[in-house]
């Protein structure tokens, strides 16, 4: 009995000895030499592997940052400024200054502004509609409504909204991390420099038509007139294909534009209320 | 015993209730608009301006590039303003609008009917004349004849397939056709024959379109290397490379051509187009249109011309029911729905279909049952619910591997699953992303 | 002319085929089976029938409403199949709490918590069946004889079935041919004439059943015929080999689920293979498994464990057996 028993012993120990002797080979054959901060610097990222960067995940990212000389065109955009300070550290390096961005909706083709023209009733997915046909209003440049953006988003920053049938981003969520803009294949979502209290001004119209073709197609469009080019003392609109773009970089927020725009293109979002002039609404009346 | 080709298929219903009606021509309108790309390939150049006075048959926009065509005024008047209009693609294209004053045609065309049989020109001027009459493939696919019509360097060709199958439910423009134009179309058969330097052409017609079997059996007698093939009624028959399998055995290699073979497919309307131009030296400015539907009060087949509104043919078919929730311009597999009627004919127009709201409407997409239908469906041996996931799924590298890229688009998929999903949509998004890769790939 | 139109992309027809219309096509094709099990079982067959449905859309109704908070498909009609296929697989006396706990496994276990259907690896009946066969042995072993109406239902006289006697006979070391003497004859087998589950007893009824669901095309005959050949010509070759010692294929294919199971239980599309090439392998594999349990595994009976164990190489026939490709081959000439 006893020698059973001394025996299993001796058994396993000589088998456990084997293994250990042949995993110590093998880690020693296959040790992959890798440089210790890469695992630091992943601990940094916020481990979302969302691909802002433009990396396959937050590790491939790490190694990018680790191999790379100069911070220049490399950024976590979820983690912003403050990830990038840690990875500095870590790295001791000079952080890029980078300023915080937010995604912007470019379109206000809501079924009350752009009469529906026909009704769309593939698969719901944006980029098949898209191939199919200009869309089911007379713009061929707004949204579908699919809510290919919105199943991109990895933040729950987005919904569809029942009642405009638009994508709604929300801007404390959203960290532009750009999935959204490349999963638009209509390129209505940009990403956009991120102001005080969240403050936009932007032109909510991506219709590349003439003025003509483009209001009969959407109330809200931007019909290409120029009114709001001219009245910017930045220069920060610029007119291109019958379409007014405002750099959200050059913008000081002065809101010059904004009642410029006859078609009220341009949307301010997150200033106070401004005072009403008693003249005003008898204005828009007789618009 | 007819042939058909070897795996897949279905049998929606056939629903040819045109078929006993002769083609009506379908007078002149007031104003055409011509859009420029009415082809694959590049757009071609407006060469005429605003205002200009145009004659029927005079080129009012050029041929940019090899592959593309010229593109020729269908009417005669002047010309009202060249803009960008939705044309049946759903997309704003350039186009000439034209208003149509008389019907005066320019001198060099014949616009006789008496049938020319005597083919005069050489290889090289069939091949030049197709392309200066601006002739694309009349199946739908648009393809400029011209190209198919040159053999390329290293290839040899032994055989021309004329495509009178007309596979998809609803149309039967082909088959009047060939009742009707029986014999241009073998002469236009005959010319390819030339061009191609073959000896041999085979016409397929599936078995649902006796008459035009045993007419054209009758005619072909005339013709020399010509005979007619009648098909088993499956759908897709037509489909180039099951036409392909099933008049001559050969299967075309994946990803190839109908030249990796040795032959060359052309729809019966473009034979047809290929004699008027040819022999009358007339360019592709009209072409057979089926206006039908369940509910239309007048269906027919006419004959009009290119830039034609929409609107004008489904006048001319009783009006617009009320009841109508689609319409499609082509055949119910493979046909492109309209987002407005406001659109003109185009060469590739094959018919304008109007189905009632209650049949337009997608049924509820349900949970795919793995029941394998659409497999057994597949005529290219593809199994479309794994592909339509993969591409749902954003799986490039894995849909390419299980040869997404072979799809011919033909429908049978999802026409037969029960669950009702959308196999193709996803399929063709897949395919389009893949074929885009793949070139991207090559030109870094 | 203001009407706005509908723009999909093509095809824009359909066929009329919907997945609730093949699921009740499959229902109308066990209504004979049924009928012959209401004959022979009488009102028990009935009781278990209605209590296996009703419970198993109730359960998937619940699942979805309240625990997965989707809308419920039960029109689909793949619960009450489910459930109907469940009843076939039990004998006619199970008490009525034992059906459900079924219904609930097969259902709420086999079913839903895979995704519902489409998404189960497992055929959810036989899931339920395996499971109650493995809890309550007794109860799922004790087979009613077959004696119309005044079976009844929880008294019913219960005897064992011929693959039991078999099976049973044989370890004990007596021959097959006095063995056979103990069994009804193989056209009492193929009318039905048996203990068993209450569904699987009539070969007649099935083989019409079967018959319907292919001139409607709801199945193929790769499934079926590739199971009844495989488990013909194994069990042929062992009767052959040794008479004595082995029942010949003919008792084999009328007894146990094999009719059944080869007809509806392995032909169900979401845990059978796509390609036919794959419906064929996987079709031999039950039939093999099947006869090597019946012969010398523990159970007398191996239908259902056979099935279930292809189901799980179902995922790997449709990875590596492929449709053949159009333009694989390249001729000239």
């Amino acid at each position: 009995m006893s020698s059973t028993v001394l025996l299993t012993i001796a058994m396993l120990s000589v088998l456990g000895l084997l293994a250990a002797v042949i995993l110590y080979f093998v880690a020693q054959k296959f040790k992959v030499v890798e440089d210790p901060r890469i695992d630091l610097v992943n601990e940094a990222l916020p481990g979302a592997n969302c691909g802002g960067c433009g990396y396959t995940g937050c590790r491939a990212f790490a190694e990018a940052l680790v191999k790379s000389t100069s911070f220049e065109g490399l950024n976590c955009p979820v983690g912003g400024a403050d990830t990038m300070g840690k990875v500095a550290l870590i790295l001791d390096r000079q952080a890029v200054a980078i300023e915080p961005e937010v995604a912007v909706v470019r379109c206000n083709g809501t079924p009350d502004n752009a009469a529906r023209t026909s009704y769309y009733d593939g698969a719901m997915s944006c980029r098949i509609a898209h191939s199919l046909y200009g869309g089911t209003t007379g713009c061929h440049y707004g949204c579908l409504g699919c809510g290919d953006c919105v199943l991109a988003c990895k933040f729950d920053a987005m919904y569809m909204d029942p009642v405009t049938e638009l994508p709604v981003i929300l801007d404390d969520k959203c960290v532009a991390c750009g999935a959204c803009v490349k999963a638009c294949p209509r390129s209505i979502i940009e990403l956009r420099k991120r102001n005080r209290k969240d403050r936009k001004i932007y032109v909510s119209c991506v219709n590349k038509d003439k003025g003509g073709p483009a209001r009969k197609a959407c109330k809200v469009a931007c019909i290409g007139c120029g009114k709001c080019v001219k009245v910017c003392p930045y220069d920060a609109i610029t007119m291109e294909n019958n379409l007014a773009f405002i750099d959200s970089y050059k913008c000081k927020l002065c809101r010059k534009c904004v009642p410029e725009c006859p078609t009220l293109a341009i949307l301010e979002i997150g200033f106070p209320v401004k005072e009403q002039k008693p003249a005003e609404p008898a204005k828009a009346e007789t618009n | 015993m007819f042939k058909t080709f070897p795996k897949g298929g279905i049998h929606p219903p056939e629903n040819k209730l045109t078929a006993d009606k002769p083609t009506v021509i379908l007078p002149v309108p007031k104003q055409v608009t011509v859009p420029v790309s009415q082809h694959i390939g590049a757009p071609a150049t407006p060469v005429v301006e605003k205002g200009a006075a145009v004659l029927a048959g005079q080129v009012i926009a050029e041929a940019k590039g090899f592959v593309s065509t010229n593109i020729h005024s269908p009417v005669s008047g002047k010309v009202s303003k060249i803009d960008t209009v939705v044309d049946t693609t759903g997309y704003k294209q350039t186009a000439v609008i034209i208003d149509v004053e008389g019907d005066e045609w320019v001198t060099t065309v014949d616009r006789s009917t008496a049938l020319e049989k005597e083919i005069t020109l050489t290889r090289e001027e069939i091949i030049e004349r197709c392309r200066q009459c601006g002739l694309v493939g009349m199946g739908g696919a648009t393809f400029p004849t011209h190209i198919k019509l040159t053999v390329p360097a290293g290839k040899s060709c032994d055989q021309v397939i004329i495509n009178g199958v007309e596979c998809e439910p609803f149309l039967t423009s082909d088959h009047r056709l060939m009742l009707e134009r029986g014999a241009e179309v073998l002469t236009g058969a005959t010319i390819i024959m030339k061009a191609l330097g073959v000896e041999r052409a085979v016409v397929g017609i599936e078995a649902n379109k006796p008459d035009a079997i045993s007419h054209l059996t009758e005619l072909a007698r005339e013709f020399r290397g010509i005979t007619v093939q009648p098909l088993k009624v499956k759908y897709p028959q037509g489909g180039e490379k099951q036409l392909i399998k099933a008049c001559t055995g050969r299967e075309v290699p994946s990803g190839g051509l109908p030249i990796d073979v040795g032959v060359v497919v052309q729809n019966v309307g473009t034979a047809f187009a290929v004699y008027e131009a040819v022999q009358k030296n007339k360019p592709l400015v009209e072409r057979v249109v089926t206006v039908a539907g369940k509910s239309v009060t007048n269906p027919g087949n006419f004959l009009v011309r290119i830039g034609t509104p929409v609107t004008a043919l489904i006048e001319a078919a009783g009006g617009m029911p009320d009841d109508t929730g689609k319409v499609v311009n082509g055949g119910p597999m493979m046909g492109k729905a309209l987002a407005i009627t406001e659109v003109p004919v185009t060469k590739g127009t094959s018919g304008i279909l109007l189905f009632p709201a209650v049949a337009a409407r997608r049924a509820e997409v349900l949970p795919c049952i793995r029941c394998g239908k659409c497999s057994s469906a597949c005529a290219m041996g593809l199994e479309p619910w794994l592909i339509s996931v993969l591409s749902e799924k954003g799986m490039w590298d894995q849909a390419e591997k299980e040869k997404i890229t072979d799809c011919m688009e033909c429908g049978a998929c999802t026409y037969t699953c029960p669950a009702k999903r959308p196999l193709l949509d996803y399929i063709r998004l897949g395919k389009s992303t893949v074929i885009r890769m793949a070139r991207e790939k090559i030109t870094k | 002319m203001n009407n706005i139109l509908n723009v999909s992309p093509s095809p824009h027809i359909s066929t009329p085929e919907t997945t609730r219309r093949l699921m009740y096509g499959v229902v109308i094709a066990l209504i004979p089976a049924l009928a012959a099990s209401v004959y022979y079982f009488g009102m028990g067959a009935i009781i278990v029938t209605l209590t296996s449905v009703v419970s198993c859309v109730a359960v998937e109704y619940l699942v979805q409403k309240f625990i997965l908070k989707t809308r419920p498909s039960v029109k689909d009609g793949s619960a009450v199949v489910t459930g109907l296929l469940l009843a076939f697989n039990v004998p006619s006396n199970l008490p009525i709490w034992i059906i459900i706990i079924g219904a609930i496994i097969s259902i709420g276990v086999a079913k839903m918590t895979f995704g519902g259907l489409g998404s189960n690896p497992f055929n959810p009946a036989l899931v339920g069946r395996v499971f109650l066969l493995i809890s309550f042995p007794v109860q799922m072993t004790s087979w009613p004889v077959p004696s119309g109406f005044r079976t009844g239902y929880l008294d019913a006289v219960t005897g064992a079935t011929p693959l039991g006697i078999l099976s049973e006979g044989v370890k004990a070391g007596e021959t097959v041919a006095s063995l056979m003497e103990k069994v009804p004859t193989h056209m009492q087998l193929f009318y039905g004439y048996m203990g068993g589950s209450m569904g699987e007893i009539a070969a007649a009824a099935l083989i019409l059943g079967g018959i319907y669901m292919l001139w409607k095309k709801i199945i193929s005959w790769h499934i079926p015929v590739s199971i009844l050949v495989s488990v013909a010509l194994f069990t042929g070759i062992l009767w052959l080999a040794d008479p004595t010692k082995y029942a010949d294929p003919g008792f084999h294919l009328l007894t146990g689920g094999i009719m059944l199971g080869a007809i509806f239980m392995a032909t169900d599309y979401v845990t059978s293979p796509m390609t036919h090439k794959g419906m064929i392998i996987y079709g031999i594999g039950i039939g093999v498994i099947t006869v090597l349990i019946r012969t010398w595994g523990a159970y007398p009976e191996g239908v259902s464990f056979a099935i279930l164990i292809m189901n799980a190489f179902v995922p790997l026939l449709n990875m590596y057996i492929k449709p053949k490709r159009f333009g694989k081959e390249v001729k000239h000439g």
